[in-house]
């Protein structure tokens, strides 16, 4: 056998790796060397009349080995070495025949191939031998479709219910495969599968339990009964107790939660799992418990106890998954997990760090007041040698704690400023920045101490984002303490040593302090003289800028911190389109959309949006983003069009509505845009026939129901394209910022020319044709978009009493009452104000507050008072002030047409 | 997987690499690494993670991208099971348990890179009893041990005693050995 000859020495002919070092290591493996083409040719062993099991079985390690190193084989590989697997089937060696199992479903070929093996496999399923059996059965499973598996379903039951228990596991499992794409096969089978659960070995109890809530998954009263008998039946498998525990929790957050101080279904049954033998059902019921919806203190107690006997286990995995559960439950009920408090100091030296930190977290989460000081002693020993992403996560726990006891805001600010002299990365030296800045925000007391740390780390900082950011807040803050003068020398060293973004920061935060404090003003101007020869355009133009207004001129010292409160996205945007367009005209600023006062917390620092959020402080930059606007994407394709040129800017538009049916041969989409005097709709159109051409398309409309609408003009479409988008528009005028409501019937018009089989070219002459599309609603909630506000409070009494409009609703059965609020936000497209559209949980009562402006610009404000009863029936009191009474009443229309 | 019961745990992959975290054997069950580059990505970070941790005497823990990890070193070798996050940590460990005890006996106590390489057929086989697709097949390790041997099979052929099969393989290497040290 001259093959296997020269195979022998595969290895060795195969591309020598380079690496030096590994040479050594290397030198041993069986596969050194190993390469893909030699073991393929090796393989052709499995055609030999006399097969040689030993050789095969080495060879078929080979090529799993291959695959398990990521070598890839061609579908014709592939195909080659199934065939050549399926040849050993004569062969019976058992060890060999484990090897081809592996291998077959390893090399999972296409379904043309799988018929050649299903014969042996399915006289392997009834052998005598088990392991045979059970093989097979996977092997099969894992490669047949739906019409074999009718075929092989007898077998398949007997081995659910077959005596062997590695039978009846291959079974089961290979039934909990078969379940995605087969389920009404496998439902049949339901009767094995009970009598399955009753078996004494574990893995078969845990397998058969898990098929039959796999079976039931859809249906919660089967799932709930199932729970019911499966609790009372005696489950010995701790696998398959885990398994009830959970089925238990699903059952328990669906019921209805009790009345006051009634217990739970099945609580009892959690507690009992406490007391199990194996660890890891003792966990899962601690888990299960802690994670109930609305647990109460009495409840976790038993819990927490068996928790907290893990913290001190020596096994890593337990005191992990214990202080992590334990850190989860910190969030909503500290107090209960304070008892293990003294556990979890221990566990602050860890030696795995995951532990360690989750640890001092809790910790910071549960600590008293007392506590603090002592707790961070102990992590300052510890920061040193942990990953900046877990002190990060220590940073944050501080600032939260720092927020919650304010009187210990000295130490905590002392142990941030510690940290932030250390080493670190970008990251955590942000998050420490941004940890005091909240703190300085936030805690009155904390200020001039904090602004002391800060000119301190400036003094060394090698970050200009950080120093930029935190000259700012110098230039804020600093002037309005009681001792202005002290900040300044800290910052006129920036001017001095920093690069040109900090030194230009630095000029303008000296400014700030000019302009604020008058004693300061001459000897600031001194300073900022000094700026005028600096080397760098903008730390000069600046400089120049700030004097001229200290001394008096270009807008006086007031201007030096000029009030800019407009939407910086909308601003640029602005920006953009008055440099394209001609500028004989000055810019006009007012034009552009007002952002919000910027609130406490969420300071004007610009502090992205997860910190302000994190804070607990109004995350007013997530709000408005969460809010999509549509007006924004069709801007740039209205102003394309040169029709659309002189009706102005796009006051919104609105979503996009289908005006055809599913599968008809045109689709078309409307969308309403709002002009001050006109209605743009835009009709987005596709061809789904290949064979025609469609020309000269366009919407004519029928106002007869929108009288105080007037056909301006429309703008046609040249050829409906195939499968792609093509826009028409019809444009229709009314009244400048009227609310003109009504219904608008609309029949597309186009030329049809059909497509000539046999040249597939359109015809010469075409025939003209229309299609009536669905009707169109112009409501008020067309004319009305969200806008930003800071104070609702206050501009709600700029408004005058007089336009004040009331109404009550039902809403009618309703899931609950977000479900409703949002609901209502959505119906009349409105900004949800500080925060006011989440409802806390099992409220019965809650005030939502929204802020629009109307076409023209005017301002809307509603306050919506909910309220829910038992039976989930929502009423709805709507209270509308807007700058004309018209509006109010609009608002209230909007609601009644819904 | 896509269709599975959400309360069936489910294994994310065991992974067995060497001290300088090259794969020896793996096998992934869900689609998040579905490429080659992105398996080998993930087992390059892990390792970068828990390669200077102390794994020995007792196994660790580490949860990160989303996952938890379970994993314990003997010998030259890095055993590792991946759950999803919100898996029971106690589960993956027992799986983690069943796959090195599992290879320990089969190596009969000889756990390290050199033999597990020279039966490798074994630990593949033994990957293969503990998890059918993403599904705890079995986690006692003499089960799964005997399983893979396919003792108690009582075909036609007498079962070949595991110490004779190792010695088989150990002939076959040591001839292997010898051709490479004859060639050099």
């Amino acid at each position: 056998m001259a093959a296997t000859a020269q195979d022998s020495q595969a290895p060795l002919r195969g591309p020598e790796k380079k690496d030096e070092d590994r040479e050594d290591e290397t030198e041993f493996s069986p596969f050194y060397g190993i390469d893909k083409g030699a073991v393929l040719q090796e393989a052709r062993v499995f055609n030999d009349p006399q097969i040689d099991p030993r050789r095969c079985q080495q060879v078929i390690t080979k090529l799993l080995y291959l695959l398990n190193q990521g070598e890839v084989f061609t579908k014709k590989e592939a195909a080659e070495v199934f065939f050549g697997v399926t040849k050993l089937f004569q062969k019976q060696d058992i060890n060999l025949r484990r090897m081809m199992y592996l291998c077959i479903k390893d090399i999972c070929p296409g379904a043309d191939e799988v018929i050649i093996v299903t014969s042996s496999l399915m006289k392997d399923m009834n052998s005598k031998t088990d392991l045979y059996r059970a093989n097979s059965v996977r092997v099969l499973c894992k490669i047949i479709d739906g019409q074999l598996l009718a075929q092989i379903e007898r077998y398949l039951k007997q081995a659910i219910v077959d005596k062997s228990a590695v039978v009846a596991s291959a079974a089961l499992v290979s039934a909990l495969h078969l379940l995605g794409n087969n389920a009404e096969i496998v439902k049949r089978w339901v009767n094995e599968v009970q009598e399955a659960a009753q078996n004494k070995n574990n893995m078969v109890q845990f397998h058969a339990v898990a098929l039959l809530h796999a079976l039931r998954a859809s249906d919660r009263l089967a799932i709930s009964k199932l729970v019911t008998s499966l609790t009372k039946a005696n489950v010995k498998s701790p696998l398959a107790q885990c398994l009830l525990v959970r089925y238990v929790a699903q059952v328990i957050q669906d019921s209805q939660p009790g009345a006051n101080g009634e217990q739970r279904p099945f609580y009892d049954f959690l507690e009992s799992c406490l007391r199990h033998k194996a660890e890891v059902v003792i966990f899962e019921a601690a888990r299960a418990i802690c994670n109930l919806r609305d647990v109460t203190a009495r409840e976790l107690t038993p819990a927490i106890t068996v928790l907290q006997l893990f913290l001190s286990s020596s096994k890593p995995v337990l005191r992990f998954a214990a202080v992590r559960t334990l850190n989860k439950v910190a969030m909503t009920h500290p107090l209960a997990v304070t008892h293990c408090n003294i556990d979890m100091e221990s566990l602050i030296s860890d030696q795995n760090r995951s532990i360690a930190t989750l640890a001092i977290t809790t910790l910071l989460k549960t600590g008293n007041e007392s506590s603090v000081e002592k707790l961070l002693k102990q992590i300052g020993s510890f920061m040193s040698d942990i990953a900046d992403d877990f002190k990060i996560v220590v940073v944050e726990a501080i600032r939260s704690l720092c927020l919650k006891f304010p009187s210990k805001q000295r130490a905590l600010m002392n142990f941030l400023s510690g940290v932030l002299r250390e080493e670190g990365g970008f990251d955590y030296k942000k998050a420490i920045v941004q940890s005091i800045l909240v703190l300085i925000q936030e805690i009155p007391d904390a200020k001039e101490t904090g602004l002391g740390h800060l000119c301190e780390f400036i003094e060394d900082c090698e970050f200009t984002y950080l120093s930029t950011q935190v000259l700012h807040l110098l230039g804020q803050e600093g002037p309005k303490t009681k001792e202005p003068s002290k900040y300044i020398r800290y910052i006129y060293n920036r001017i001095i040593l920093e690069n040109a973004t900090v030194r230009a920061a630095a000029v303008s935060a000296l400014a700030n302090f000019g302009a604020a404090c008058e004693s300061l003003r001459p000897r600031i101007i001194v300073l900022l003289r000094r700026a005028l020869s600096d080397n760098d355009d903008e730390v000069r133009d600046r400089a120049m800028l700030h004097l001229e207004q200290l001394e008096g001129k270009a807008g006086g010292p007031e201007a030096v911190q000029p009030r800019v409160d407009v939407n910086l996205g909308a601003m640029e945007k602005s920006l953009a389109d008055y440099l394209a367009g001609p500028t004989d005209k000055p810019f006009d600023i007012s034009a552009v959309p007002k952002a919000p006062i910027p609130t406490r917390g969420a300071s004007a620092l610009g502090l992205p949006s997860g910190a302000a959020a994190a804070s607990g402080a109004p995350g007013i930059p997530a709000t408005s983003a969460a809010r999509k606007d549509p007006t924004a994407e069709y801007a740039e394709l209205l102003r394309s069009i040169p029709q659309l040129a002189p009706l102005g800017e796009v006051f919104k538009s609105c979503e996009s509505v289908r005006l055809t049916e599913e599968d008809t041969e045109y689709a078309v989409f409307c969308v309403k845009h709002i002009y001050e005097s006109h209605i743009v709709f835009q009709f987005n159109c596709t061809n789904t026939i290949a064979e025609q051409v469609l020309e000269d398309v366009s919407v004519a409309m029928d106002l007869a129901d929108a009288a105080d609408f007037e056909e301006a003009f429309t703008v046609p479409l040249d050829t409906m394209p195939l499968n792609g988008v093509g826009q028409c528009f019809t444009v229709v005028s009314r009244q400048p910022g009227a609310i003109a409501t009504g219904k608008v019937v609309n029949i597309l018009k186009f030329k049809v020319k059909e497509i000539d089989p046999s040249t597939g070219e359109a015809e010469e002459e075409g025939y003209d044709d229309e299609y009536q599309l669905e009707d169109l609603e112009v409501t008020p909630a067309d004319y009305v978009k969200p806008t930003l506000l800071g104070n609702f409070r206050k501009a709600w009494e700029e408004l005058d009493p007089a336009t004040e409009k009331e109404d009550e609703y039902g809403l009618g059965t309703r899931e609950g009452l977000q479900e409703a609020v949002e609901a209502v936000i959505g119906i009349l497209g409105m900004q949800p104000c500080e925060g006011s559209e989440a409802v806390p949980p099992n409220a019965r009562s809650h005030t939502a507050l929204l802020a629009g402006i109307f076409v023209g610009y005017q301002q809307v404000l509603v306050r919506m008072s909910f309220g829910i009863d038992a039976a989930n029936n929502v009423a709805m009191k709507l209270v509308v002030r807007a700058e004309s009474t018209e509006l109010s009443e609009a608002i209230h229309q909007i609601i009644q047409d819904a | 997987m896509a269709t599975m019961d959400p309360t069936l745990p489910l294994v994310k992959n065991l992974l067995l690499l060497d001290s300088e975290g090259k794969r020896i054997a793996v096998k992934y069950y869900t689609p998040e690494w579905s490429t080659v580059a992105s398996q080998a990505s993930f087992e390059k970070a892990l390792w970068n993670k828990t390669s200077r941790t102390n794994a020995r005497a007792e196994a660790e823990i580490i949860m990160f991208d989303n996952v938890v990890v379970v994993y314990k070193y003997v010998g030259d070798l890095m055993f590792y099971v991946t759950g999803n996050q919100d898996e029971n940590e106690l589960v993956l460990y027992t799986v983690l348990q069943a796959f090195y005890e599992s290879v320990t006996i089969l190596l009969r106590q000889q756990v390290e890179k050199k033999t597990v390489l020279e039966n490798l057929d074994l630990v593949l086989l033994a990957i293969d009893e503990i998890i059918d697709g993403g599904i705890i097949l079995e986690t006692e390790p003499s089960t799964i041990a005997s399983r893979v041997t396919m003792r108690g099979a009582d075909g036609e052929q007498a079962p070949v005693p595991i110490t004779e099969q190792t010695f088989s393989k150990a002939l076959a290497s040591a001839k292997e050995h010898l051709a490479r040290s004859l060639l050099k």
